[in-house]
Parts: C-alpha cells; sequence; structure tokens
C-alpha cells in the first residue's frame, strides 16, 4: 500500500490554506492541526477532492469541552483518513462556549449525520446546514448538554460522600 | 406519516430496479417495528411507512440503552475503564479489551513483549470467531433456518469456555491488563484450543454447506439491502459490512497492530454489498482467523506475557504480600494514583464489526479527560432506511441481522 508521509501531509496542507492552518503538531502518528470552525468545510472538501492526498473517508466526529480556555471552550474532533494512501489526520476547532457555530458536513459525507446529532447531543454544538440537529441517544426533553465539564458525574446535592482525596 | 408529507411519487424497487408510479390515493400504513421485537435481536427502534409489505421510508431511533460511558469514563482510572469497553460489542468483547490496552499502552510507551502479542491475537481472533458465529447463525435464523444457529450456538459455548478459561469470565470479559495478560495461558487453554481446532473446521464446513448453497436460502439473501462501494465510503461503513460491497479495508493490515503484519491471511471481499454478500464474507474471515490462530500457536514465542511497567500492570499477589514495594505499587495501582503523560491518542483495531477507535485525551490526571469510542455500530447504522427503502419488510429484518448490528455498540 502506498502511503504518504505525515510530513508531506502537513506540508501540502499549509501550502493550500496557509494562515488557516493556527497550529499543527503530530501525535502519536497522527497529525493533529488547529483550524478556524469557518474553514472546516472548506478544509474538508480539499481533502475529499485533491488528487494526491484523498481522503476519502470520515472517521469520527466528537467534542470536547475546556472551561479554562476563554473564548475558545468547546471544541470538535474531526478525524479523517484517506484508505489509499493509508494516513490519518485530525482536525480541531475551537469556538466559544457563547457562539457555539460550526458549517456541518452533511452535504458532503452521509455518516456525518449521526456523527454530528451525537456531538450536538452531548456538548451543545450547532452544526449550521445539517438537515436534521436534535438529540439522538439522550431524552428529547433534555435541556443540558451533559458531557460538559460543569456537569459533575454524581449528584452535587450528595453530602453523604467525601470527594477530596480521590477523584476529580 | 402522514401521506400528504411524502414528496416523492415514485417508489424504486432496489431488488430489481424497477421504479413504478405509486398510486396517489394509496394510504401508507406506520408500522412500528421495535424497540422490543423478537426479530431485531436488540433494543431497535424503526418507524417503518409501508406500502402494503413494501418500505416506502424508515425513522430510526436510538439511545434506548444509552449508558454515557464517556461521561463515566471520565471519572475513572485507566484500567477500570475496560470493564465499560466490555459492554459495546458485547458479541466480542476481548477485542474491544485489548483495543483499550493498547490505546493506553500506546499513550504510556509501553512495548509488549511477542509473546503478550501473539496471545492477543490468538484471544482476538477467537472472539472474532463468536462475533461472526452469532451474526451468520442469526441471518439463518431470519431465513427460517434454526438448525444452524442450534448447531453452532454450542461452538460458541466452547469459545467462551477458552475464555473462562484464560480470564475466569464468559461474556464481558475483561481480559488481559494494561501492559500484557494477567496470567499465562495454562495446559488446559492450549487443551481446549486444540480441541477446537480439530473438531471445528468440520462442524462450520457442515454449517456452510446448509447455507452457502441453499436455494432458498439464496433467494433470500441475494441482492436483499444492497449498498454500493462508494455509499458504504460515504456512510462510515468499516469491517465485513464495507468488505462485502468490495472493498479491501481491514485495520489489521493497513495499521498492524499487536504483531498482526506477521501472520498471514486473506481480507475476503465482495461484490454487491448485499445480505448474502456480507453472510460470505463473514464466513470466509472464520477460516482466515482460525488460519491465523494457528499461524499463533505454531509460532508462539517463549518469553514474559506481560511488559516491565509496575506502574500500571498489578505485581503478584504472593509479593503483594511478602514485599513492600509490590504492596506499594498494587495500592498505587487500584487507587488510580500512577502517572500518565498528557497527550491525545487515537487508536483503532479491526473490530467484530469494523473499525473500533479510541480518542483519548490524557490531561496526566488519573482518569482521561476526555474519551471517546469510534463505535462503528452507531455509524453505519444510519445507512439502514437507504438499504431497505423499496424492499419487503421480510427483508429489512434479513438486512438488520447481516449488518450485526450490536446495540451496545449503538448506545455505548
Amino acid at each position: 500500500m502506498a502511503g504518504i508521509t505525515n510530513e508531506f501531509l502537513l506540508e501540502r496542507l499549509q501550502q493550500q490554506f496557509g494562515e488557516k492552518i493556527k497550529a499543527a503538531e503530530e501525535t502519536f502518528g497522527i497529525v493533529s492541526v488547529v483550524i478556524e470552525p469557518d474553514s472546516i468545510l472548506d478544509i474538508v472538501k480539499w481533502l475529499n477532492t485533491d488528487n494526491i492526498l484523498k481522503f476519502k473517508f470520515l472517521t469520527d466526529i466528537c467534542g470536547s469541552h475546556y472551561p479554562d480556555l476563554t473564548g475558545q471552550e468547546l471544541c470538535a474532533v474531526y478525524h479523517v483518513q484517506s484508505m489509499e494512501n493509508n494516513v490519518r489526520l485530525r482536525l480541531k476547532a475551537f469556538m466559544p462556549v457563547s457562539k457555539p457555530e460550526i458549517p456541518s458536513l452533511t452535504s458532503l459525507y452521509s455518516s456525518a449525520n449521526w456523527m454530528e446529532r451525537e456531538t450536538y447531543d452531548f456538548y451543545g454544538i450547532n452544526f449550521i446546514g445539517h438537515p436534521n440537529l436534535k438529540r439522538i441517544l439522550n431524552v428529547e426533553e433534555m435541556d443540558y448538554f451533559p458531557l460538559r465539564k460543569e456537569f459533575p458525574l454524581e449528584d452535587a446535592t450528595r453530602t453523604d460522600k467525601e470527594d477530596q482525596y480521590f477523584g476529580r | 406519516m402522514d401521506q400528504t408529507t411524502l414528496k416523492e411519487n415514485k417508489i424504486k424497487n432496489t431488488a430489481s430496479g424497477e421504479e413504478r408510479e405509486s398510486d396517489l390515493h394509496i394510504e401508507y400504513t406506520t408500522l412500528n417495528l421495535g424497540p422490543t421485537h423478537p426479530a431485531t435481536h436488540g433494543i431497535f427502534q424503526n418507524i417503518l411507512t409501508m406500502d402494503g409489505e413494501i418500505v416506502i421510508d424508515s425513522e430510526q431511533t436510538c439511545g434506548y440503552i444509552h449508558r454515557a460511558f464517556e461521561k463515566i469514563a471520565e471519572r475513572r482510572p485507566y484500567y477500570q475503564i475496560t470493564t465499560l469497553t466490555d459492554r459495546l460489542n458485547y458479541c466480542s468483547s476481548p477485542i474491544n479489551n485489548i483495543g483499550w490496552h493498547m490505546t493506553v499502552e500506546k499513550l504510556i510507551g509501553v512495548d509488549i513483549p511477542k509473546r503478550a502479542q501473539y496471545m492477543r491475537v490468538i484471544i482476538m481472533e477467537f472472539a472474532r470467531i463468536s462475533d461472526h458465529l452469532v451474526c451468520n447463525a442469526v441471518i439463518g435464523v431470519d431465513t427460517g433456518a434454526l438448525t444452524g444457529f442450534t448447531y453452532l450456538f454450542q461452538w460458541r459455548e466452547k469459545i467462551y469456555d477458552i475464555f473462562e478459561h484464560i480470564c475466569g469470565a464468559r461474556l464481558t470479559t475483561n481480559i488481559g491488563r494494561i501492559g500484557g495478560l494477567e496470567r499465562d495461558f495454562s495446559p488446559e487453554v492450549y487443551k481446549k484450543i486444540n480441541e477446537f481446532l480439530a473438531d471445528f473446521p468440520k462442524i462450520f464446513k457442515e454449517f456452510s454447506t446448509l447455507l452457502e448453497r441453499n436455494r432458498i436460502f439464496f433467494d433470500r439473501t441475494n441482492k436483499t439491502g444492497p449498498i454500493t462501494a462508494e455509499r458504504a465510503l460515504n456512510y462510515g461503513f468499516t469491517g465485513p459490512n464495507l468488505r462485502a460491497a468490495g472493498v479491501d479495508y481491514d485495520v489489521r493490515v493497513a495499521n498492524p497492530y499487536s504483531s498482526y503484519e506477521d501472520f498471514d491471511f486473506q481480507i475476503p471481499i465482495g461484490v454487491n454489498g448485499d445480505t448474502y454478500d456480507r453472510f460470505m464474507v463473514r464466513q470466509e474471515e472464520i477460516w482466515q482467523s482460525l488460519k491465523i490462530i494457528r499461524q499463533a500457536l505454531d509460532n508462539m514465542p517463549a518469553g514474559k506475557y506481560f511488559a516491565d511497567v509496575p506502574e500500571f500492570y498489578l505485581p503478584p499477589k504472593e509479593d503483594v504480600y511478602n514485599n513492600m514495594e509490590a504492596l506499594i505499587w498494587h495500592f498505587k495501582i487500584v487507587m488510580g494514583e500512577s502517572d500518565v503523560p498528557k497527550g491525545e491518542v487515537y487508536h483503532a483495531v479491526e473490530g467484530g464489526n469494523g473499525e473500533l477507535g479510541f480518542y483519548l485525551v490524557s490531561d496526566g490526571g488519573r482518569t482521561p479527560y476526555k474519551l471517546h469510542f469510534r463505535r462503528p455500530c452507531f455509524i453505519f447504522y444510519q445507512a439502514y432506511p437507504e438499504m431497505i427503502r423499496g424492499g419487503m419488510l421480510s427483508d429489512a429484518i434479513v438486512t438488520l441481522s447481516s449488518l450485526n448490528v450490536i446495540a451496545g455498540e449503538l448506545d455505548a
């Protein structure tokens, strides 16, 4: 299987998008780049149609919450993959919790539909352009986003359990 | 669904490819398939719009057994998360367990001894066989052939016996540890494996002859629930379902882990991506798994079955009682006080149904900062309405079992 190296991938990506790639690192064999939320659709579309890279497969979308990063609390994490070149890429887009909006990838990938619904369900990230953005795993009446860090796993009103020694 | 809300008036039969105008005055029936229906083998709800016996559209709901594993994982030390992974795809828990161990090992940077890697390969391939056995036997049940199911389930039991001798558990195995396996294979394990390898091929051959060229089975499964390679990739298919559509992607070959590169095996692929192809791909994968297990047994390297990571690998019990150092490590591991480096890891293994990925973000704390499971079932199940549209209801049932959607993995 012909493969391309991570260095080549990053170089080509930076050549094409320049300023839009805000940060890049390689962690455990996967190139991880930070991008603006607005540019996600352009970048993924280019990766898909590029004749050399051929990132035709959307592996996964998930969210993440960093309450300490003011102005970029929420993060949408995309994993894309080029089966032909046997290389993966991680794209991260940070956005403020007050305006968590990012374009939807459903026009490119049918698989993005449920992945984005799941991310919306747990983190409240609004995917603009999604045809049916509603909760998927939780009950529809739920009025909060449970995987955000402000929600403790256990009932916060419990007083019978001392948790200061072990546990977050 | 109200008939006025239907936008398209054309019904396309995906099996024959012919299109016909639907009569405007037809009243469509809404049929609730599930959430608990004996034919769906799990908690799946499909609200079907039916024209007689033909499926016009389907609306899926899921989340009936959602257990919030990703949230729970944010409070658990790394080794306690293994039990959560058991309950994702519970037909092949060992693959999930070992996939999780390998993710953590990647993060903390451990080299696993060859022997442990080969032992893991044997365990994972047995898990794959048991997963595929369930799926293929159940396709038989849904087409009216109960014999194969009752016959093969005895052999799934024998695989579970092997797991029981390796780790003490059968279904939700919690097999292995971060850093290796909890104990070496006992002589009893080798005996059971050898018995299985000697007897199973004959039995499985019988099962194959029962169904593979059976006229009734072939007519029921051929061209039902088809999907093209292009659509399958667009829908994020992986594993046997993708390979049935004709794409030769297998994580074991593309990104070999746990010494898979040492073994000689083939990736079977289908052509049409229909139920029959999915069945046949799984059949062939069982033969390939047996081949891998034989190679691993023949070439089993000598050496240790665990790596030298005292921060994560529990010391032997007799040392814990007699040795201060071992007692301290034991305490630290059990209380989850071992240091973990910061970092982001994505690790994928070839699960029973496709690429099972773990996206782990560590901030150096005792628990993951963020853990996300890429669950193959969750991603490809959304293609189900497209695959059954225009077909018969009974074909929809067979298509669902041939996709092998596992409720635990769907809902996490």
